[in-house]
């Protein structure tokens, strides 16, 4: 019986023993050893759909392809304000038509080749390639017979407004004096690419080249192209030819493609990721509580709203529109809902966009909305039939929905039904105007007031309201005649004061980038478009 | 038995035509297209992006174009990982969830099988509900609970593996555990199920009268019949286990060919689509055969079908 | 017509005076109750549904009163369940989730068990060329992409919630009808069912009076596995816009809130996890009762 009894015990031991040692002694996490190689490993959102500037649109392809280009300026990473990047220095022409950029000399390819001011202009010429069909080519229209160009309405390339006066002297012609240009050049469809290297791989005026693997790669920013696995991994290693090489800390960065919010958050806590691309809406108090150093909370350039179809009745009576943005508790919804330092949106154009900031502010008034609703002839919502609200399928979105559909419900006795969609569908219904309301939200692509009004012009591509007014047409087009500064914010304060009377969009709050990041990441500053050029950073554990 | 696997064969040629024909058609019905993108595209652009990729000629010519194409193998360019082709995409994706299958099958059918026989063994004994009981919870918790759960506990507070990727030896243990976990309760039921079925019969009590051991009477009796309902669930069951789980793929970050079929759907990236759906559709007929034959094996009245 | 009586109770004689026709189904419901098991499970399942069919009268608020002052609280006076992340109370929510979860589970199974079964049935006892042609137009259905077929149903069909049923027993009946055709093909065998042919049976007769009550074990216990399957596709279809819109919600929605935040707020998972899994246990006991009871071979003597 003992024997049985001390043999048992044995095993036990055993197994504890066994058990133990898969767990134990602290194994170094993935970025702890990162912290001492300098590998950054980041983030990134979704799988990028290519790595060719000219042919992507999305954010998380952008993160990556600014660690593998450099354009003519670049940015300073505490604002964002343009500096020398390939170009050491450039002079404007007086009437702010004509830049002469003059690149510097010792600026190389990851190859070894030199950065010429050909090959920038053989890059946009295969930018603006009709056949290319760059979905970012009216990036470059601001420049001389570029949308012509773009259009097939010429057929000379001579006649844009590019000219290579020698190899490191590239002049750019602008169709009008434009002041957010240097801004515009850190957009990737202003990147230089190596025709050469996209010419061994395919026709460089088609899509389909696939030059953009890795060991074919090649690009001139401060890192290269290393490893990509299709939903595991894009690995870029410092570039060995850069010409600012010397002030690139980091040896490596990894991209990881992780999709889910939830996922990516885990593996933040596991230690495998330096910084995430996003948190999650739940996870944010918790940091807030427990982990504030690790909590990022930055402005961001984007606006969350409503669209709303203004060709169909009842929403076509601007005082209904009235009323229910009046009936929006904003505060509530940024403070109790959300919770991610969002800010009550009660404008269109984010406060503080390159020095401006709307005069004409909405604000919360529910008796006036109730007003404004019985005198469109609806009192305490009785008559008005019920409203369909639009939203794609995530979490945030209908929690914000839900929210709206209950303050309108309480205070203005109005029956609102939600209706959510799958990506696609939602994205096709806000294009054929397939809504009455329908939540969307507007990303800045350069920081300027222009990028968010000139979506409402007369037809404009992402007005998707049906919403015209030809005096905002009329404003639109003359701030983007106008070459001093204040005047031109002037002009933009009267169109978003238009705007914001007929209100075919109900503005919500400005987004906040929310993310979480390991104090060891220096070199970072908040910005407002969430840049962070890879080439001031660097990880510097603290003693711990 | 030559002549059976050759009349299948046949067979699944027209199958595999129809799945293409409908699948081509269901999915350029959906709305939205590959290119509808949040920031609008200027129309002329979208037309030269539809151009590049056949998108504008007449449906019926895209349609013959296309299997054309799979004729010779080749599934076409992913219309939203650009640089990819499908076939590239599949070929690295597949390995992945076929790793993980093998690794989650064999959990499953260790488990399952095992509970399963136990419990048709001792009916309603303790041994019997316990198992049972473990067995439903495996199918009422969800894998999108069950995985997080598990990396909660072992990865982020015992911290003996990492909360997602595919790199290490380690990474594999707790989405195979989530897995096998979710379809070994299938199995543990079915089994017992079938199991109990056979047992009740009169020849199990014949044998028994014999004299036979329990181990005999499982073995070489009972099993083959038993395990008829288990074998016709596990066709398409291996099939699911081996393309892959979205969910579980997801919350473990493993780069395999289960996302794909959800997310190709969602970004309505039409050739990713009917790729996916093919070479599943090829699996799954597989499968079927080899799940036919083993129900004659196992059940030999039907041999002669 | 010979039917297969079941045995007498062994150690009685009954006097023939006193004998009570007995049938198949009147001994299959004695069984049954006898089984505390399955009518404690029935009980519970009856009391559950009844509470989320009065959910109307009975829940102490309305589920989509929201409460943003206190948000998301644990079970306490006045929210015996907690709330969620926007003040809503859980046990109002569970009950009016409850009248979709389980009309869902219960009527898409339903009409899974019947296409499926019928159409496995009628495949394998003909066997042949209908076997095959049945077969791969089984296999030509479980290839093609489900999403896609949601999102058409939606587009061509609109937004009705019946149209959840018919998505979801699209999809369910296709593998009862594989394991109902290999059970019948199985049975077509026995030496009852060549009698039966032998008397010259209808056909229909055969399938739908001999073969499919032996075997519904197998079918039972597939459908009692079925059952949670539906309920949790139902959140993700929901996702892709059929089935309930918000701000209703229903238990496999409710689960998969609560499973994005487990570790703030764990009740908000294990209300309706708990909700969920004593309801398909109930099911499952119940169906094992009932496979038990209808069992002619299953008398112990």
């Amino acid at each position: 019986m003992r024997r049985n009894r001390q043999k048992a015990r044995g095993w036990w031991l055993l197994l504890v023993f066994a058990l133990s040692l898969i767990g134990c002694g602290r194994r170094e996490t993935r970025v702890e050893a990162g912290d001492r190689e300098q590998i950054l490993y980041k983030g990134n959102g979704g799988e990028p759909q290519e790595l060719d500037p000219y042919v992507v649109t999305g954010v998380s392809e952008y993160h990556i392809l600014m660690s593998l280009f450099e354009g003519l300026v670049s940015e300073d990473p505490h604002d964002l304000h343009p500096v020398p990047g390939v170009a050491e220095r450039w002079d404007v022409s007086p009437d702010g038509k004509v830049y002469t950029f003059h690149l510097r000399n010792n600026a190389k390819w990851s190859n070894g080749d030199s950065v010429t001011a050909r090959d920038f202009l053989e890059s946009y010429k295969r930018m603006l390639a009709p056949t290319l069909a760059s979905e970012y080519s009216y990036m470059h229209f601001v420049v001389k017979n570029a949308q012509a160009y773009n259009e097939g309405k010429i057929t000379d390339f001579d006649q844009v407004g590019y000219k290579a006066l020698d190899d490191s002297t590239l002049q750019v012609t602008l169709e009008n004096s434009t002041p957010y240009f240097l801004s515009l050049l850190l957009h990737h469809s202003w990147f230089p690419v190596h025709l050469p290297t996209i010419r061994k791989y395919g026709d460089p005026y088609q899509r389909g080249s696939k030059w953009t693997r890795a060991g074919r790669f090649v690009g001139n920013g401060p890192f290269v192209l290393a490893k990509w696995r299709v939903n595991d991994v894009i690995v870029v290693k410092k570039s060995p030819t850069y010409w600012d090489r010397d002030r690139v800390r980091l040896n490596e960065i990894h991209f990881l493609p992780i999709e889910s919010g939830e996922t990516e958050e885990r593996a933040f806590r596991a230690g495998q990721l330096h910084v995430t691309e996003s948190l999650p809406l739940t996870k944010v108090d918790f940091y807030r509580k427990y982990y504030p150093q690790l909590l990022r909370i930055e402005p961001y350039l984007g606006t969350y709203f409503y669209r709303i179809n203004v060709t169909k009745p009842p929403l076509n009576d601007k005082r209904i529109r009235r009323a229910l943005a009046l009936t929006i508790d904003r505060e509530s919804l940024c403070a109790d809902v959300l919770r991610g330092g969002q800010l009550p949106a009660f404008c269109l154009t984010p406060p503080g966009t390159m020095g401006y900031t709307s005069h004409t502010q909405l604000h919360e008034d529910i008796a006036e909305a109730k007003r404004l609703l019985a005198e469109a002839g609806y009192p305490d919502g009785k008559g008005l039939p019920s409203i369909e609200l639009l939203y794609n399928t995530l979490e945030a979105h209908r929690i914000i929905a839900e929210s709206i559909q209950q303050m309108w419900k309480k205070n203005l006795g109005i029956d609102v039904h939600l209706v959510n969609e799958e990506w696609k569908v939602y994205l096709d219904s806000q294009r054929t105007l397939n809504f009455q309301i329908c939540r969307a939200s507007w990303i800045g692509d350069y920081n300027d007031p222009n990028t968010f009004l000139d979506m409402f012009v007369t037809g404009g591509g992402n007005n998707e309201t049906g919403w015209s007014n030809p005096e905002y047409d009329r404003l639109i087009a003359e701030a983007a005649r106008t070459i001093d500064p204040p005047k031109r914010l002037e002009v933009f304060q009267k169109a978003e004061a238009i705007l914001l009377d007929e209100l075919p969009i109900l503005p919500i709050y400005f987004y906040t980038h929310v993310a979480a990041q390991r104090p060891e990441v220096k070199g970072w500053y908040p910005t407002i478009l969430d840049n962070h050029p890879y080439k001031y950073l660097y990880l510097e554990p603290s003693a711990n | 038995m030559f002549r059976f696997i050759a009349r299948r064969f046949l067979e699944t040629i027209p199958v595999l035509f129809v799945i293409a024909t409908v699948t081509f058609f269901m999915v350029r019905l959906a709305p939205g297209g590959p290119f509808t993108t949040e920031k609008s595209i200027p129309p002329e652009i979208q037309k030269k992006l539809e151009a590049f990729y056949g998108l504008n000629k007449p449906l019926f010519q895209q349609y013959l174009d296309y299997m054309g194409n799979l004729l010779k193998g080749d599934l076409g360019p992913s219309f939203k990982y650009a640089t990819w082709t499908v076939n590239e995409l599949i070929w690295s994706a597949f390995p992945v969830s076929l790793e993980l299958g093998c690794y989650g099958l064999a959990i499953a059918l260790v488990l399952g099988l095992g509970a399963g026989i136990l419990a048709s063994l001792r009916q309603n004994s303790a041994v019997d509900h316990v198992s049972m009981s473990l067995a439903m919870l495996g199918i009422c918790v969800p894998t999108f609970v069950m995985g997080p759960l598990l990396i909660l506990v072992f990865g982020l507070t015992l911290g003996w593996v990492n909360a997602s990727g595919w790199e290490s030896a380690r990474d594999r243990i707790l989405p195979s555990l989530t897995l096998g976990f979710f379809y070994a309760a299938y199995i543990a039921r079915l089994t017992r199920g079938g199991m109990l079925e056979v047992l009740n019969q009169d020849f199990i009590r014949t044998a028994r009268a014999k004299g036979a051991s329990g181990k005999r009477i499982i073995f070489r009796h009972a099993l083959k019949g038993g395990l008829l309902p288990v074998v016709a669930f596990l066709g398409p069951a291996i099939a699911g286990i081996i393309t892959g789980s979205f969910v579980v793929e997801t919350i473990f970050q493993v780069p395999g060919l289960g996302r794909f079929f959800v997310t190709a759907a969602f970004n309505r990236d039409y050739t990713m689509v009917l790729g996916t759906v093919l070479f599943y559709a090829v699996l799954i007929i597989s499968l079927n055969l080899v799940v036919d034959i083993v129900q004659v094996w196992l059940n030999p009245k039907l041999r002669f079908e | 017509m010979p039917e297969i009586l079941p045995p007498s109770t062994p150690g009685t004689i009954r006097p023939a005076e006193t004998e009570v026709g007995t049938s198949l189904s009147r001994d299959a419901w004695h069984r049954l109750r006898k089984n505390r098991l399955a009518v404690v499970s029935a009980v519970v399942l009856a009391l559950l549904s009844l509470a989320s069919a009065l959910a109307p009268w009975i829940a102490p608020y309305s589920y989509e009163e929201q409460n943003l002052a206190i948000r998301a609280v644990p079970p306490r006076r006045g929210h015996w369940l907690g709330t969620d992340a926007l003040g809503r109370d859980q046990l109002t929510r569970l009950l009016y989730g409850g009248r979709v979860s389980l009309m869902v589970g219960i009527v898409a199974t339903g009409v899974a068990l019947l296409i499926g079964v019928t159409y496995g049935a009628v495949s394998g006892f003909f066997g042949g060329k209908v076997d095959v042609l049945m077969m791969r137009i089984v296999d030509i259905i479980y290839a093609l992409p489900f999403t896609i077929f949601v999102i058409l149903l939606m587009v061509f069909f609109g937004r009705d919630i019946r149209l959840l049923f018919v998505a979801i027993g699209a999809v369910e009946w296709l593998t009862m009808a594989r394991i109902v055709r290999g059970q019948v093909q199985s049975l077509k065998k026995q030496e009852f069912i060549e009698a039966a042919r032998a008397l010259g049976l209808r056909r229909r007769r055969i399938i739908f009076l001999h073969m499919i009550p032996n075997v519904l074990g197998p079918i039972i216990v597939y459908a009692t596995l079925t059952v949670p399957a539906i309920m949790l596709l139902e959140a993700f279809l929901s996702f892709l816009g059929l089935g309930v819109q918000p701000p209703m919600s229903s238990w496999g929605l409710m689960v998969k809130d609560g499973a994005d935040r487990m570790e703030e707020c764990p009740w908000l998972l294990i209300v309706p996890g708990v909700t969920l899994a004593m309801t398909l246990f109930c099911l499952n006991f119940l169906g094992d009762g009932l496979r038990d009871a209808l069992d002619v071979r299953a008398s112990k003597d």
